[in-house]
């Protein structure tokens, strides 16, 4: 029943059956809530779980891997060649004014590296690749195609969620060095070309400032955000409610969630690896 | 077995012999397709079990029940194959998963079951998607037969289909039986399949519509005995009549129109 006629009846009863209605209502908010992530915990436990016992078959990984990565590569790459470009162009006025435009390399190249080029090919991920997977599992959970497959014998969580989730897990580092390259090269055209800051000194101040933990710790976030990705999506998609609302709130929720748990996870990482990165370099980052 | 707080089966026990051929009939939402569904697991009991040769399929391991599985064949009411692969690779599907078979051998194999149902060997390369509605639920069937289960399951194989389908999907239940020696449980409200399909037929009645203390299954027997029944819901599902059902509908619009 729609929440406008639940308040119909709601108002047919009364204050108190108003009142009812509304802490029954957060009741089953609540324990959707804990239902929901106790199902997720479990959900990740069995795919975890068949990474060690038996992996997929090649004729399930190999179309999956190009799914997500051959056919992410393109808008990741174009995508981190604009945000390159973008940085650029805001950074710049800035940088004049105090006679800093050479050290725009550093910056660039550092915000890229650490945060947007993981943030960027994951949110791309996400929106390009999870929407599809929570989509694609919702209409095979609506059509019964995954009862198909569990009644002939296979394992759903084996056959269509770990090629997935190892998918996203082994691809979304090489698509976050292709979105950091090619932000690298979209900055370093705007910043030299367009702009005429001095070439060798803005390789120069990148090479200086920027680390190889710093590219390190961008991947290797990166991995956090593949697997929550895959896991997030095929769990909507696995838990889709009957009909076509259902499979288009599936791929829509997958998105948000997806997108939400990156940037969480980015902000939790990011606090984790800054520590690893005063302790591994106690001098702290040398930007002037 | 119970969703929420909605009973949809209460206090069923039934025994199937091996060879039998039995359809379960009901008005919609009456849980047939789960009660199907549960005897293989697909769906868990709230209460009770599922035996198969004096096992329980809720007390096996993930694997072990994977194989008890494979002793199964069910044809899903939508036909339930696979858009992104072929017929023959949906038919080879379990084979692939569970046989050691070579390409060549699982081919002639897709090929002889597409013959069994009734298929040309033109249809092996086709998407579903391309194919009828009776076509995808031979094609179902075919997939079903793949593994030589002991068991067919069937949910509601006629739905959908035009009467012409529909007999030749009864004829193939028939023809399945005698070439293969299989047990059939089929899910329908098609009371054509009722009567000439079956051995034995058990009637379900939604329990949200049964009294205290009354049991579920209404009528166990042969089909022969169907118009016979003493029991007034039987006889009034297999003529297809509505009954009561109209004077309660009547009710209810007089109840709502005086609350409002």
């Amino acid at each position: 029943m729609s929440r406008s006629f639940d308040q119909l009846d709601a108002k047919r009863g009364g204050i108190f059956a108003a009142v009812e209605n509304w802490i029954t209502g957060l009741g089953a908010v609540a324990i959707d809530a804990v239902v929901g992530i106790g199902d997720i915990g479990l959900f990740a436990f069995r795919t975890f779980a068949w990474l060690f016992t038996r992996l997929p078959s090649r004729e399930t990984i190999i179309p999956n891997f190009y799914q997500i990565g051959v056919m992410s590569l393109p808008v990741v790459a174009l995508t981190g060649m604009f945000i390159g470009m973008v940085l650029a162009v805001q950074s710049f006025a800035q940088f004049k004014q105090l006679h800093f435009e050479t050290r725009l390399g550093g910056v660039i190249n550092m915000s890229l590296v650490r945060e947007l080029g993981p943030v960027l090919a994951a949110t791309m991920l996400a929106g390009r690749v999870g929407s599809a997977m929570a989509a694609e599992l919702g209409t095979m959970r609506v059509t019964e195609q995954i009862d198909a497959l569990a009644a002939m014998g296979a394992n759903p969580i084996h056959y269509l969620v770990v090629p997935r989730f190892l998918g996203c897990l082994v691809l979304i580092p090489t698509l976050t060095i292709m979105a950091d390259f090619m932000g690298v090269v979209g900055g370093a055209f705007y910043s030299i070309v367009l702009l005429g800051i001095d070439e060798y000194h803005y390789w120069e101040n990148s090479a200086n400032f920027v680390k190889s933990f710093d590219l390190f710790s961008g991947v290797f976030k990166s991995i956090f955000f593949g697997a929550a990705i895959a896991l997030l999506s095929c769990h909507r998609g696995f838990h889709c409610s009957p009909g076509a609302e259902g499979v288009g709130r599936a791929a829509t929720s997958a998105f948000v969630v997806s997108f939400v748990s990156i940037l969480g996870l980015d902000l939790m990482l990011g606090i984790i690896l800054n520590q690893v990165y005063a302790f591994l370099y106690p001098e702290g980052m040398q930007f002037l | 077995m119970q969703f929420g707080s909605q009973v949809v089966l209460r206090d069923i026990t039934l025994s199937i012999p091996r060879g039998q051929t039995v359809c379960i009939i009901g008005e919609s939402g009456c849980g047939k397709t789960v009660l199907l569904k549960t005897l293989i697991g697909l769906i868990e009991a709230t209460q009770g079990q599922a035996l198969f040769d004096g096992r329980a399929l809720t007390r096996l391991s993930e694997r072990e029940l994977a194989l008890q599985r494979t002793r199964f064949g069910f044809v899903f009411q939508q036909a339930a194959l696979f858009d992104s692969m072929s017929v023959a690779d949906n038919i080879a599907f379990p084979l692939r998963q569970h046989t050691t078979k070579t390409s060549r051998e699982m081919y002639d194999l897709v090929l002889q079951l597409l013959t069994d149902v009734g298929l040309p060997e033109s249809a092996a390369r086709k998407k579903p998607a391309e194919l009828s509605g009776g076509m995808r639920k031979r094609v179902g069937l075919a997939r079903a037969l793949a593994l030589s289960p002991e068991v067919v399951l069937y949910d509601e194989p006629t739905t959908g289909l035009d009467p012409i389908m529909s007999d030749v999907i009864n004829e193939l239940i028939i023809r399945t039986r005698q070439l293969y020696p299989v047990t059939s449980i089929v899910v329908t409200h098609d009371m054509h399949t009722t009567r000439k399909v079956p051995d034995r037929v058990i009637m379900l009645y939604p329990v949200m519509r049964l009294k205290q203390g009354e049991r579920q299954v209404l009528f166990d027997g042969p089909p022969s005995e169907l118009d016979a029944c003493r029991d007034a819901r039987v006889t009034q599902f297999v003529r297809g009549e509505a009954g009561e059902r109209l004077m309660e509908m009547a009710e209810k619009r007089s109840t709502l129109a005086s609350q409002s």
